[in-house]
């Protein structure tokens, strides 16, 4: 059976082409892909960089969980979810979800559903670096 | 019994380590557990509520420890 899910963490940068021709198929009307960027400042403060770190083995088995649940829930052909971890600078990329679909709708609405659900479930957390010091994202009331 | 804990994100700056054994009594829940680890290091309790996995899987706050269970504390996420 030909397989529908690439899933990965990786210290290394991570590769579009690998996500988009992962999901190609003749079959397929259409690509969707979201790549998350790191952005340079937060609440208007400047950001250097972010680290990010995981809990590998489980966030590998939730990232398959979200890309198994996708495949279930939506007309989708295949789907791909990469995530980076280590110290990623301003303009980098920590994530790639790429979904393709016969009709261009579903691969929309997994790819959204991918992206949401991993923020909400997956390990993973990243440190935001300023120039006066550091903060865990959402760790604080 | 004993389990071994492991800690991620803001916990690990909390208590300093990243895993460390733990004694805990038979048939204690994860309830028991959040509470035991909120007494001991207080500054779990100024930070949002944090979820724990055993086995690399999320469980309830009534689900019962076992022996040599790998039990994470997982602070909230923030991937993507």
């Amino acid at each position: 059976m030909v397989k529908r899910t690439s899933i990965l963490i990786t210290s290394e940068k991570l590769n579009l082409q690998d996500c988009y021709s992962f999901v190609q198929d003749a079959s397929c009307g259409g690509i969707a892909l979201f790549v998350g960027t790191v952005r340079n400042s937060t609440q208007n403060k400047e950001v250097t960089l972010l680290d990010f770190s995981g809990y590998e083995p489980m966030a590998i088995k939730e990232m398959q969980k979200i890309a198994d649940r996708a495949l279930k829930k939506f007309d989708i052909h295949k789907i791909a979810i990469h995530h980076a971890v280590g110290e990623l600078k301003i303009g980098e990329i920590p994530v790639i979800i790429a979904v393709s679909s016969a009709h261009r709708k579903a691969a929309f609405e997994a790819c959204e559903f991918a992206i949401d659900t991993l923020k909400e479930t997956v390990p993973i957390w990243k440190k935001e670096h300023f120039e006066d010091g550091e903060v865990w994202v959402n760790s604080h009331p | 019994m004993e389990i071994q804990l492991l800690f991620f994100g803001i916990t690990t700056d909390i208590v300093g380590v990243n895993k460390m054994k733990y004694t805990l009594k038979e048939g204690a829940t994860v309830g028991n557990l959040k509470k035991l680890l909120i007494a001991k290091y207080s500054a779990l309790k100024n930070i949002n509520d944090f979820a724990i996995a055993i086995n690399e899987e999320y469980v309830k706050d009534t689900t019962i420890i076992t022996k040599n269970d790998i039990v994470a504390i997982i602070p909230p996420v923030s991937g993507g």
